[in-house]
């Protein structure tokens, strides 16, 4: 470890670490938010519940590197444009999820969604009002497995020279120093970890009603 | 009033559920609708909400068919209560029981209140206000399950098996409870259960489906014990048709009540020996209640409370030739012990008097 050029890197470390959070977030709460109806889609028909679900395994075994370059030819941004690596890891964040949404929606008892329709909830007011709430625990579960999975996959960005800690490692590689590949190694861990103690805290926020006993 | 005119429910594959229905629940009473699975009994109540849409025929709330009306907007003004009470988990019990006034547009807080006083009359502490469903026992979430469906004070409610998932003790209880706070509501209910017991304790009038979604029968449960109307009905309505029938007829002064002496604990041997009829002595209390019988053979020293037997049930003289019948039998002295509406006693019954009894009445009168 070279600390003389931590302290000398210490800003652009920084600058680094932001992007990284960016990077990675904001394609956590498009990927929910895109999820959500599809999810719902998939929960309220038999017959689409496989085809979403699949269509959403396979996109995530494309790899990411291909993606952040494929992306661009798509959309028709620039290959260095930061939103190529929003737009590929809503994509993953958007296939983890669809899968876990409509779990969460199955995971309500039956005889919950029964008495919701039965006391006069319409449809949309059930969903969101009963269904949603109840099968937080569920979309918390998945959302915490997207957000530790973004972090990791925002460094391959890397390679395309679009700045975040991943840059890092390119960096280190490049001088053969490893001073910058630990630090990086070390705050992509640490963020992984915060993010997921925030998804947490969040659930516990908004699930103040289940049985104390469970461990996360 | 809820009124079922020729409704059907068929399904794509063949399989009708509902046959012809034409049932009418009249307004303030409680109809049940009891018969064994694939009767069709539930799916009926689920009519009746539309929960299940009928393919033919009307149901009528009070002369207005449910056919034309918004299906939400109908369900808001009718009580539901299932099963394992399908509470809200996320909600507290105050807001469970608050759900239907919201939804109507009440102020949460007002909901409140009103959710607060509709606990205490179910039976449930303030204390539990705060409390989530999973914190609770299955009879006490069934009770909150009846507290929500009354919370907007419908005229119509719909119960479907709702004391069947708890224990037989409390289902006694909120068998009994609920009878209580019927009397008071006067709610026009029909219920649906698989338990013809249940039926006949709580029904003010019992409907009887067959398998195929068929009434078989629709009467009283006095009438259904007395007079069936087939084989399906009397085999479903089961055995001991004529004594639990007795459990409807009043008593009304027909049995001869015998004077009993009686002691109290305390009382030396001698005297227990000297009031004894027979080798039983029934023992009171300073206010003429009965504690129990004792055996003055047995006594060693003066009556005490651990030489009392507890085995027979006191019978109201108001109440029923059953309850009376049953008193007699209980007893060790085969005396059946008769007690006024304060528990006080006024005499005692034979088995042989009560039978005495019901051999004269010409027609058994119905209680109900």
């Amino acid at each position: 470890m070279n600390f003389e050029w931590l302290g000398r890197q210490f800003d652009n470390i920084v600058f680094l670490l932001g992007w990284h959070v960016l990077l990675a977030v904001i394609p956590l709460v498009l990927g929910l938010l895109i999820a959500l109806p599809l999810g719902w889609w998939a929960h309220r028909s038999r017959r689409i519940y496989p085809l979403l679900v699949g269509v959403a395994g396979l996109l995530y075994t494309v790899p990411s590197l291909a993606l952040f370059v494929l992306l661009p030819l798509v959309l028709g941004t620039k290959i260095l444009d930061p939103l190529n690596i929003v737009a590929a890891l809503t994509i993953y964040t958007v296939a983890l999820l669809v899968r876990v949404v409509a779990d969460a929606l199955d995971s309500v008892p039956e005889d919950t969604v029964q008495a919701a329709k039965a006391m006069g909830y319409r449809g949309y007011q059930s969903l969101m009002k009963v269904e949603l709430p109840v099968g937080v625990p569920v979309i918390s579960a998945g959302l915490r497995v997207a957000a530790v999975s973004n972090v990791s996959l925002v460094s391959v960005a890397a390679l395309l020279g679009i700045p975040q800690l991943g840059s890092l490692f390119t960096q280190g590689f490049q001088l053969r120093f490893f001073t910058p590949i630990i630090v990086g190694i070390v705050l992509c861990v640490i963020l992984a970890m915060i993010l997921d103690g925030l998804i947490i805290l969040l659930n516990r926020w908004l699930t103040p009603w289940t049985p104390k006993v469970v461990a996360s | 009033m809820i009124k079922f005119e020729n409704v059907t429910k068929a399904y794509p594959d063949g399989t009708v559920a509902v046959d012809g229905l034409n049932l009418e629940a009249p307004t303030g009473k409680l109809t049940i609708l009891v018969g064994p699975s694939g009767c069709g009994k539930t799916t009926s109540l689920r009519m009746i909400n539309r929960l299940i849409e009928p393919t033919s025929g009307t149901i009528y709330l009070d002369d207005e068919p449910t056919s034309g009306m918004d299906a939400a907007l109908l369900r808001r003004r009718i009580g539901y209560v299932i099963q394992h009470a399908g509470l809200f988990p996320h909600k507290t019990i105050v807001d469970n029981v608050s759900t239907m006034p919201v939804l109507l547009g009440e102020s949460r807080q007002k909901a409140r209140t009103k959710a607060l006083e509709l606990m205490e009359r179910v039976g449930l502490p303030a204390s539990f206000a705060k409390r989530y469903p999973w914190q609770l026992s299955g009879g006490q979430q069934q009770r909150v399950g009846v507290a929500r469906a009354l919370a907007s004070d419908p005229a119509f409610m719909l119960m479907d098996e709702p004391f069947s998932a708890v224990d037989p003790v409390v289902r006694g209880q909120l068998q009994e409870e609920f009878l209580r706070l019927q009397r008071e509501i006067g709610k026009t209910i029909i219920m649906v259960t698989h338990d013809i017991d249940e039926a006949l304790k709580l029904g003010d009038q019992v409907a009887v489906m067959r398998v195929g979604g068929k009434l078989a029968q629709m009467a009283t449960p006095s009438e259904l014990l007395t007079s069936p109307a087939d084989d399906f009905v009397a085999d479903f309505v089961g055995r001991d048709r004529g004594y639990r029938s007795l459990g409807f007829t009043k008593t009304a002064g027909s049995v001869a009540i015998g004077e009993e002496a009686v002691v109290q604990l305390g009382a030396s041997g001698e005297e227990a020996r000297a009031k004894a009829s027979g080798a039983w002595v029934l023992v009171v209390d300073g206010g003429r209640k009965p504690l129990g019988w004792a055996q003055p053979e047995l006594l060693n020293g003066e009556l005490k409370r651990e030489n009392l037997n507890l085995s027979g049930i006191p019978a109201a003289a108001s109440g029923t030739m059953r309850q009376l019948l049953d008193a007699a039998l209980s007893s060790p002295s085969r005396r059946g012990v008769v007690v006024n509406e304060h528990g006080e006693l006024i005499g005692t019954v034979t088995a042989t008097d009560v039978v005495k009894a019901i051999e004269a009445e010409p027609h058994l009168e119905t209680a109900r």
